[in-house]
């Protein structure tokens, strides 16, 4: 079985957001990158993949030179090669483009990418990439099984889940409880060693194909300072509440 | 020329968020001075959506169970019909499984977590959500057609009655290869995503075993439950209740938060609901920072406390 895992190159989840430019650009400057969350549970269900099942795992990513440790991570953590595209990634419809254009002809069976970056948030990649490849596509996907040619996932609904019987090729926008955060891998060093050997191949983008960009950022404003209730008076918050904020 | 909204239902009922989606749709069709057409499954009757301004009803009765591509084809078809530019959908858990899939079929431009109506028409320019509620973004579509993801909980409910006259619709049906083989949803609690006010309680709860109190408070208010990212971790409550960064968002009128300490990956998950409330025992939490209301107590004798007080308030005021 041939998997493909599609990586973000994130801002870790503890960074201050902050812009430049005139609020038209992400301020990278001092923001630590990681491989985005929703992504790296795939990465390790994928390496179950591997190890039970024989899969092999090729990583790819959208992005400059400056991504290249973050892909070097997911090797380390047990990817066997990885693609770079080496574009800027301007909108979800660019990235799938991308990713739809390389992954063509890879005889992959199973491609994993997250739910949504923890950037953008967009929620789109792994939906647009199996429209442009015609193959099922299961989001908010926190289950999968193989076996042969037949998938079974889980997704999350409002309220609750949902076991969906589907078959390969198959994109999937994967999420937590596909694995445990328990069932994270931080690289050792052997993997850290290996992955510097391990093939990254650098590819040029198909055309480009933004649908939308973003014209400028805004913070949400401050928030006033929080009033206090004392705990013996919780009559005045369910006041507040009510009468104030008019919420109950 | 029109607006198509996909107001999706339970049931035969129309979700809050589609209704909400409805309000949206109304408010662009009439800046760009059309109408404004609704596409549904299996829908009952259409006065409701009539309330928040939809003038045609396109009913698709020939589809039994959710299927995200056939859905997505349908509502291609639809649009394609009415020459819909503008795609409207709610951010229900289905809407966004669908939205991606309808934007390849009609090559269309799709902004999601969308909060306000566009503020430009030509360019079109919507203010979304991004870094997980840390900023906002205003994006411009530059493709013919449009398809826009409304928040919950962000435009809000808008009446604008009309009356909405319902003709059948029947597309041709794309086949596929994914089936739901079961489905497990509990029908006596109300989701996060559906929640008009979410309690969510952390590590400062000290186990499994006092969330007791938790779901009483969230009866008292006809809440959904949820929690921070250790006690999902730690496995005492679901993942599905897990509400953070790498969690689910919340948008909710209230968000009651017991325990919690506010780390910054949970502020962020929370941060689009309108009013929050903090209950925690260290006066330095850094949620206290970001709350409208707090209380420096011990949540073991907080919260009896404000559910008795609830309780009387609920009898008094129903």
């Amino acid at each position: 079985m041939k998997l493909l895992v599609c990586i973000s190159h994130v801002p870790d989840t503890t960074s201050k957001i902050n812009f430049t430019e005139g609020d038209t650009k992400f301020d990278t400057n001092g923001v630590q990158y990681v491989i985005n969350p929703n992504d790296e549970f795939g990465l390790t269900r994928a390496m179950w993949f591997k190890e039970k099942q024989n899969a092999t795992i090729d990583i790819i990513s959208v992005g400059g030179a400056e991504t290249e440790p973050t892909l070097r991570k997911a090797l380390a953590i047990g990817a066997d090669a990885a693609i770079r595209i080496n574009a800027e990634a301007i909108d979800g419809h660019t990235v799938a483009t991308y990713l739809a254009a390389a992954a063509k002809g890879g005889g992959y069976d199973l491609i994993i990418a997250g739910r949504e970056s923890i950037d953008y948030n967009g929620g789109m990649v792994p939906g647009m990439l199996a429209a442009m490849l015609d193959a099922n596509f299961v989001t908010n996907c926190i289950s999968l099984e193989i076996e042969g040619t037949n998938a079974t996932a889980v997704r999350e609904i409002d309220g609750g889940k949902e076991t969906i019987s589907t078959v390969l090729p198959l994109v999937i926008g994967g999420q937590k409880g596909l694995v445990e955060e328990s069932d994270l891998r931080i690289p050792n060093m052997r993997g850290i060693m290996m992955a510097r050997k391990k093939p990254l191949t650098v590819v040029e983008p198909a055309a480009e194909a933004s649908q939308t960009h973003s014209v400028s950022f805004e913070k949400p404003a401050p928030r006033g300072t929080v009033k206090l209730v004392e705990a013996d008076h919780i009559d005045e918050l369910i006041n507040l509440l009510h009468n104030e904020a008019k919420v109950i | 020329m029109s607006v198509l909204v996909y107001t999706e239902s339970d049931q035969g009922n129309f979700k809050k968020a589609a209704l909400e989606a409805a309000s949206y749709g109304k408010a662009v069709a009439e800046a760009m001075n059309t109408n404004l057409v609704a596409l549904t499954f299996n829908a009952g009757e259409a006065s409701e959506l009539g309330t928040y301004g939809v003038e045609k009803v396109l009913n698709i009765n020939s589809v039994n169970a959710f299927n995200a591509k056939i859905y997505a084809d349908a509502i291609k078809q639809a649009a394609e019909k009415e020459a819909a530019t503008v795609v409207i959908l709610s951010a229900s858990a289905d809407s966004r499984y669908i939205a991606p899939l309808l934007t390849v079929g009609l090559k269309a431009g799709y902004a999601s977590n969308v909060v306000a109506a566009p503020s430009s028409l030509s360019p079109f320019v919507v203010k979304r959500t991004a870094f997980t509620n840390k900023a906002f973004c205003n994006t411009e579509i530059s493709t013919a057609i449009k398809i826009i993801g409304v928040s919950n909980n962000s435009f809000g409910l808008l009446e604008n009655p009309t009356t909405a006259q319902m003709e059948d619709f029947s597309p041709n049906l794309v086949s596929s290869t994914t089936s739901v083989t079961s489905v497990d949803k509990a029908s006596d609690k109300v989701s996060i995503a559906d929640a008009e006010v979410v309690v969510s309680a952390g590590r400062g709860l000290k186990g499994p075993e006092n969330w007791g109190m938790v779901e009483e408070l969230a009866d008292v208010l006809g809440a959904a439950t949820a929690c921070s990212k250790p006690v999902s971790d730690l496995g005492w409550r679901p993942h599905s209740e897990h509400v953070g960064q790498t969690g689910k968002p919340v948008a909710t009128n209230l968000y009651i938060a017991i325990g919690i300490s506010g780390a910054i990956q949970h502020l962020a998950g929370i941060n689009s609901s309108k009013i929050k409330v903090v209950i925690n025992t260290d006066p330095e939490a850094p949620f206290f920072k970001a709350a409208d209301y707090g209380i420096v107590g011990d949540a073991f004798e907080v919260v009896p406390k404000l559910i008795e007080k609830l309780k009387v308030f609920k009898a008094q005021n129903s």
